[in-house]
């Protein structure tokens, strides 16, 4: 079915890309993780199941459980936020619409290292906020803004949040309004129209953007690295210490593997829990 | 009450916009500002900018950065176009599954594709560099141009292309004179994308660069290691700039597809 | 008559699903074919098969009595008219008709000439520099059919062509496109599912249902002798008598209706007037027979000098000559 049509062919250039430099790495660090580090960081061609042996460590369970919390709060939050904004773009006069969109979008292009940078500006000691707080006398010393979980999570979420708006706009501008009208017209209150109409038939977007964000945040060393301190690290900088300071290519493979397979997992839990959901509407 | 409920809601987005500008804003100002060392605002100034001009550093890199982001981005608008206009006459089951493929980089952590590609260069002792980055960039950017150009495809469906082999075009005739003019500002905006992407990356790039070949973010996250400068700034600034021309003009590319398609 | 087309047994599965079942037909060179029929009767499916777009399951296609097989459509010497017209939209109306000609490489001066001889005919030459979407659909509709006909094609296909037409430009468009295959003598094969555009145009008529040909014939004999149950029903308006595994079809216009007392030889059966909608030149009344569930339609002309009202009981009747027989 491929060589009936030349044209079919076109595909072949890109899928072979792929298999050589997405597919087969992939391939490549489930090996790593099976092979054993040499003495100077070199790999030794050796099967060993050592490295993920030495995963199960309070200290890296620690870790695991904090980059989970993280990706969970960065989601949870990235929603609150997000859908109040997506339905207010979804309520606008269709040219406004397009310049909203792309005013949202336009943060999602730009480098969220520079973004987190950003930030360090306004919040570190001599940084914009205590600069102001001190000179108007409210404080002598300066806040202890930045290096902390709260300075992390908020990084988190200002890079991620279009993540969630884009998606859950989409599917509000999908919706059938009429449903809504009808909604109103049974003497629905807006508050319940929303919650039993619009939220429901929203699911999809806010699904999508919830993977989205997850998955950004699961692997997220940068904001950490810039707006965390020492002991905010999550499992993007543990693992990216092992491959470029501690050159322990093997482990830190395997400590990624484990990162994907959890993230995975808590994704298929979300949609289980989604589809459960909705079938209990449905009885209702 | 109804009005009182919407203008609530239009308070927080308008706060949403300046909770998504304001650090940008604010890095921007600080750029033109005299003072090195605190927040304190002594006056407006080019002097940091002058100053990069003159770092022979920050020169390279920027040249590193735009080799890169025009050769892997001619690259990936060519592989995804192709591809995107091949995979248009698979069956169902194939298109599914060559799609499948082809979106998962979007949705694998980049910490993810920047060690295995790292790994695989090293296995294959491909010495890092320009070479090890161009197909890096390649690699995350095409799955984006395949997306553009597939959804234009699908506006245009594929009466035109029928009737220009009804007329007597071959496939490739139909390819040159009906569907690659019709895609054409689908394919500007993808070209557009990748390039932003590839100027942005940093992730990816950070794993698979070597030393001759820092990009500028590469070069930012270097400065911003050592601390907040003036010249750090400066050079942000002009990375954000180019970032929102790029983004504008490809969504201008974008719209302007669906505009002339549609009659 | 020269045959043109002969489609020999074929037929059309997608994935396990028979859209067209084997099916043959023959096409006579000249002739205005139509294929008519409900959506979903395989009827578009039938007709790319013609044009090339899809390949059917088994059988063949033969054009001037050589096989079609797996020519591909721009080696077919025949031309379409899209639904939706599918006029390139980055091309003047001028680039549009050209198109084939530049495809086959045509010289220059024979396009020219060509081209002006279709402007005129189809009356566009003045907006031959607008591009499609600066033109009104009939405007775009025309465009369709000179970008076909400026090929010289052995034959063109239309695929419901009036379709995305308002009801007044369909009516005068219908007449217009009989002219113009009388003037070129090009076959062609018309898919539509309106009855009256396909009684207004065709030679003959192909009355398609679930992908099979029901009959095939002038559209005075569809309408006065159809020869199976769906096409009685399809095709204008009819009353199903059933008795046993036979069934005979009566027009309404045939139905004679009578007072309960007056010519008692011609009954056949009586029953109640439950409505009578006024048409203007016409009545139509329906009756329901006693003791039945079945309602007959009458039509009524003006000048019959009868006015039914609802409620009366009436006697109906026909005369055996407009009887059609058909099997169940």
């Amino acid at each position: 079915m491929l060589n009936k049509k030349p044209t079919k062919l076109l595909a072949l250039p890109a899928l072979l890309w792929l298999g050589a430099l997405f597919v087969l790495p992939m391939l490549l660090i489930v090996m790593l993780s099976f092979w054993k580090r040499g003495t100077y960081g070199q790999v030794v061609y050796e099967f060993t199941a050592n490295n993920y042996i030495r995963i199960v460590d309070p200290l890296y369970g620690q870790i695991f459980w904090d980059t989970f919390v993280v990706a969970i709060l960065t989601t949870v939050l990235s929603i609150l936020f997000g859908y109040p904004l997506s339905y207010y773009i979804s309520r606008l006069e269709r040219s406004k619409q397009q310049i909203w969109l792309l005013l949202v979008m336009i943060p999602f292009w730009i480098n969220f290292l520079v973004r987190s940078y950003a930030w360090v500006i306004i919040l570190r000691s001599q940084g914009v906020v205590n600069t102001i707080l001190q000179s108007l006398g409210i404080i002598s010393e300066p806040l202890p803004l930045l290096y902390n979980s709260g300075s992390v999570m908020l990084g988190m979420v200002y890079t991620l949040v279009p993540f969630m708006v884009l998606p859950i706009y989409v599917s509000l501008e999908q919706m059938d309004r009429r449903k809504l009208e009808a909604a109103y017209d049974l003497g629905a209150t807006p508050w319940k129209a929303f919650w039993h109409v619009t939220l429901p038939m929203t699911k999809s977007g806010v699904v999508t953007g919830s993977i989205l964000v997850f998955v950004s945040s699961i692997g997220m060393f940068v904001v950490p690295d810039v707006m965390g301190g020492a002991k905010s690290a999550l499992m993007g900088n543990v693992i990216q210490n092992q491959f470029l300071s501690a050159r322990d290519w093997p482990f830190g493979s395997a400590l990624s593997i484990v990162l994907m397979l959890l993230s995975m997992l808590l994704i298929l839990l979300f949609f289980k829990a989604t589809k459960a959901s909705e079938k209990k509407e449905g009885t209702a | 009450m109804k009005t009182w409920r919407r203008n609530v809601l239009s308070g927080y987005s308008w706060l949403m916009l300046v909770f998504l500008y304001l650090p940008i804003a604010i890095l921007m100002l600080y750029s033109f500002n005299d003072s090195r060392i605190n927040a304190v605002w002594s006056g407006f100034t080019w002097k940091w900018y002058l100053s990069l001009f003159d770092n022979r550093q920050v020169m390279a890199a920027l040249a590193n950065s735009m080799t890169i982001g025009i050769i892997s981005s001619v690259l990936a608008t060519v592989l995804g176009t192709a591809a995107a206009l091949a995979i248009k006459h698979y069956s169902l089951r194939w298109r599914t599954f060559v799609n499948g493929l082809i979106y998962l980089p979007i949705v694998i952590p980049e910490i993810m594709m920047g060690l295995a590609l790292l790994v695989l260069f090293s296995q294959v002792h491909m010495e890092l560099g320009k070479g090890t980055l161009i197909m890096a960039h390649v690699t995350f950017s095409m799955p984006y141009v395949m997306v553009i150009i597939n959804a234009r495809l699908a506006d245009m469906g594929k009466e035109l292309e029928e009737a220009a082999q009804d007329l007597g075009a071959t496939p490739w005739g139909t390819l040159r004179h009906v569907t690659l003019p019709l895609i054409m500002p689908g394919i500007v905006a993808g070209f557009l994308m990748s390039f932003t992407l590839s100027l942005d990356d940093f992730i990816i790039s950070f794993f698979v660069a070597g030393p001759n070949s820092t990009t500028l973010p590469l070069y930012i996250y270097g400065l911003v290691k050592r601390g907040v400068s003036p010249e750090v700034n400066a050079l942000s600034t002009m990375l954000i700039v180019c970032t929102v021309l790029l983004v504008i003009i490809a969504e201008l590319f974008r719209r302007k597809d669906s505009k002339t398609i549609t009659y | 008559m020269k045959t043109i087309i002969h489609l020999d047994t074929i037929e059309k599965r997608f994935a396990e699903a028979v859209v067209v079942p084997p099916l043959s037909l023959t096409i006579e060179e000249g002739e205005f074919l139509t294929l008519l029929g409900p959506s979903g009767c395989g009827k578009t499916t039938l007709l790319r098969m013609i044009a090339g777009f899809e390949e059917p399951t088994s059988g063949d296609i033969f054009l001037d009595g050589k096989p079609l097989g797996h020519v591909p459509p721009y080696q077919r010497d025949m031309n379409m008219v899209f639904q939706q017209y599918a006029l390139f939209p980055h091309m003047n109306v001028e680039q549009n008709i050209l198109f084939g000609l530049k495809m086959k490489k045509v010289n220059a001066a024979e396009q020219k000439r060509r081209l002006e001889e279709v402007l005129q005919y189809v009356q566009l030459t003045e907006l031959r520099k607008r591009t499609p979407k600066q033109l009104s659909g009939g405007q775009q509709q025309r465009v369709a059919i000179a970008r076909a006909i400026i090929n010289n094609p052995r034959v063109l296909l239309l695929d419901e062509p009036l379709g995305a037409l308002d009801y007044q430009l369909r009516k005068s468009l219908q007449l217009e496109l009989k002219n113009l295959q009388k003037n070129l003598g090009i076959t062609f094969i018309y898919v539509t599912h309106d009855q009256e555009e396909a009684m207004a145009m065709s030679d003959r008529i192909a009355v398609m249902n679930k992908g099979r040909i029901e009959q095939i014939a002038s559209p005075a004999e569809i309408y006065n002798t159809p020869q199976t149950l769906f096409v009685a029903t399809f095709i204008g308006e009819n009353n199903i008598f059933r008795q046993a595994s036979t069934c005979t079809a009566v027009r309404p216009e045939k139905i004679k209706l009578y007072r309960t007392d007056e010519q008692p030889g011609k009954h056949r059966c009586k029953g109640k007037i439950t409505d009578a909608v006024f048409l203007g030149n016409l009545r139509k009344v329906f009756i329901r027979l006693d003791g039945q569930d079945q309602v007959v339609m009458a039509h009524q002309y003006a000048g019959d000098g009868l006015d039914w009202q609802v409620d009366d009981l009436v006697a109906i009747g026909w005369s055996q000559a407009d009887e059609v027989k058909l099997p169940c």
